[in-house]
């Protein structure tokens, strides 16, 4: 074997080693980050944390449950307001559509899928806070829906149109109209991969902070009905974790870990169970 | 199929049968219009969300205009205000991100898409996939805790006691600042450049390969001298991506960067971003034009996110002639 060619195999090895271990150490980064919240985290959570309000600033102990209450709300509402456009939209856009109108629909939705949070936040402010002249869950939950929107749009609209052909010749050979087809046929042929990337959207939405600054903004006490300022744990996560008090960095990281095994376990939730066999796309 | 009347199937009148025909036809109608009320508010809200951005900054255009982009000065007390500190800020850690993130996110995912035996890489992948669903707000908390600390420990000391000669290690070190920042957003983007690769990379026709090994070529020849440059533009595509997702970056940053409206040399040095500038000073602005300055700087995020989005779809698409679904 000559030299030179020993010297191209050896390259060869080392490099191709070099690269499996930038695929180590991206991978180990998640392994880290989840290994020192559970040790952090898992050491400063409490009961108190799940059931009472922050203490007054200076006091130790309290706990964040007006903050879990609030992203649950948050969460429920941009759903509500979230889903439904996508959705429909998504319909729209798979089974109704001429061209023309389609890719402006989804030129958009590209658009305001690639708008920086914190600029969605500037928008939900001008749109929804200064009307009612104060900050509020809904304001929240107006930023956090529109953040859901391209997502659950973009992938119905692909699941949509990945039900085969002859389901939907079935349907109409039957006799079905179009949108008895869609409703009967069509949607139920998809509904897991849609539920999926709803799922998915819907974690990616928890733990925007953000956009929440200045909708949201935060709240020390529980935030009655829907037009209050609320507390949620991205926005206290960043509160605590700035401040100068050791107890409320304890209290970020038992957040950080309630809010990350969330997200955590709605991603592994969907796309292990919900979508075996479906490539989910990418969020 | 022609011959095949789908109203055959009616046995009562023919006139009951229209109707209950037509009447479906209306059902069609109806959803195709409420479907399409609710595609149209897709445009609307996108439409509106630029609207406003435009007008809620026409105070500073009208008063500063380009001047906007040069000026150091952020005085809310004057009244005065220049955008340079944050979009210097802005792109020197975007910067310092992709130095680090584009040699290991690519090498990732050649080792991914080229190496791995696919069950072994889809199992890296989705761990990859749960890493881009970390929220930046926890990389902020690792961020000040870990990163931080590190930074005026180790890291610091390491590297100005040899290059400290150089204008940018020189001290001294708060742990806060363009690096730490740097630092933090390179582990959030190493996911995205990862997963856009590995898909462009995979995506090259396996001809291309087997064509390079049976010229003689090692294995890591016919990687890196056919496999990625025919991959070429789509790598870069998901590298614009990276960087897209980098400038917009919004709590990790600002956790971190040290939140001083200042230019400086020295990556240890704390600095300031367009968004955490936003993040940070929009709730306590007052006066109209203090505000409308921080919205202008929202435009200016927006505007470069979009024209970044736009090129990395194009790329993307470009390369694997599917884009739309991997540029999400």
């Amino acid at each position: 074997m000559s030299t030179r060619l020993r010297w191209r195999k050896f390259l060869s090895n080392l490099m191709l080693t070099m690269t499996g271990l930038c695929a180590l150490i991206s991978v180990s980064a998640l392994f880290f980050i989840l290994g020192y919240l559970l040790f952090n985290g898992g050491t400063s959570i409490n009961w108190a944390f799940f059931t009472q309000l922050p203490k007054p600033v200076g006091e130790t102990g309290g706990g964040m449950a007006n903050a879990i209450l609030g992203s649950a709300k948050l969460l429920l509402a941009a759903s509500l307001f979230g889903v439904p456009i996508g959705f429909l939209g998504g319909i729209y856009l798979a089974e109704f559509s001429e061209s023309a109108t389609a890719s402006v629909v989804r030129y958009s939705a590209d658009l305001l899928n690639g708008v920086p949070s914190i600029v969605i936040g500037i928008f939900a402010y001008s749109m929804v806070v200064l009307p009612f002249k104060h900050f509020s869950t809904l304001a929240g939950a107006f930023a956090l829906g529109l953040m859901m929107i391209p997502i659950t749009l973009r992938s119905t609209e692909e699941f949509l149109r990945s039900v085969p052909r002859n389901l939907r010749e079935g349907a109409m050979a039957l006799g079905a109209s179009k949108t008895k087809t869609i409703a009967s046929v069509i949607v139920p042929a998809a509904y897991r991969g849609i539920l999926t990337a709803i799922l998915l959207a819907l974690a990616r939405v928890a733990g925007e902070t953000a956009p929440l600054l200045f909708t949201a903004f935060g709240n020390r006490f529980w935030a009655h009905g829907w037009l209050q300022p609320t507390a949620s744990l991205p926005v206290m996560i960043f509160t605590y974790a700035v401040s100068p008090y050791d107890d409320w960095h304890r209290q970020a990281w038992a957040a950080g870990l309630v809010l990350l095994g969330l997200i955590l376990i709605i991603n592994i939730a969907a796309r292990t169970i919900l979508s075996r066999g479906i490539a989910v796309p990418r969020s | 199929m022609a011959t095949v009347n789908p109203t055959v199937q009616s046995v009562g009148p023919q006139a009951g049968s229209r109707s209950f025909v037509s009447k479906l036809r209306q059902g069609d109608e109806i959803a195709r219009l409420v479907t399409f009320l609710f595609a149209a508010s897709v445009v609307v809200v996108t439409v509106l969300l630029v609207y406003e951005l435009w007008v809620g900054s026409a105070l500073p255009r009208a008063k500063f205009g380009l001047h906007f982009f040069v000026t150091q000065v952020w005085d809310p007390i004057l009244d005065e205000y220049g955008a340079l500190p944050f979009i210097y800020g802005t792109l020197v850690t975007s910067g310092v991100a992709l130095l680090l993130a584009v040699p290991l996110g690519i090498g990732a995912a050649i080792f991914l898409a080229e190496l791995a035996p696919p069950r072994i890489s889809d199992t890296l992948q989705f761990f990859i996939d749960l890493l881009a669903a970390v929220p930046s707000v926890i990389y902020g908390l690792l961020g000040v805790f870990i990163v931080v600390p590190l930074m005026r420990t180790v890291i610091f000391p390491s590297l100005n006691k040899p290059l400290g000669f150089l204008p940018w290690f020189k001290g001294p070190s708060y742990g806060v600042g363009f690096l730490t920042a740097g630092i933090v957003m390179a582990i959030m983007v190493i996911p995205y450049i990862i997963s856009v690769s590995r898909e462009v990379l995979l995506s090259v026709p396996r001809d291309q390969r087997e064509a390079a090994l049976a010229l003689g070529s090692t294995r890591w020849e016919s990687t890196w001298k056919v496999v990625v440059p025919f991959a070429k533009t789509g790598i870069m595509g998901s590298i614009f991506l990276a960087l897209a997702r980098a400038l917009g970056e919004t709590m990790a940053v600002t956790m971190v960067i040290g939140n001083t409206p200042k230019i400086s040399a020295s990556l240890f040095a704390p600095g300031y971003s367009i968004a955490a500038v936003i993040a940070n000073e929009f709730t306590e602005a007052t006066g109209d034009r203090y505000l409308q300055a921080l919205v202008e700087l929202g435009l200016v995020l927006f505007l470069l996110t979009f024209i970044l989005n736009g090129l990395a779809r194009l790329l993307i698409i470009l390369t694997t002639q599917k884009g739309s679904g991997i540029a999400n």
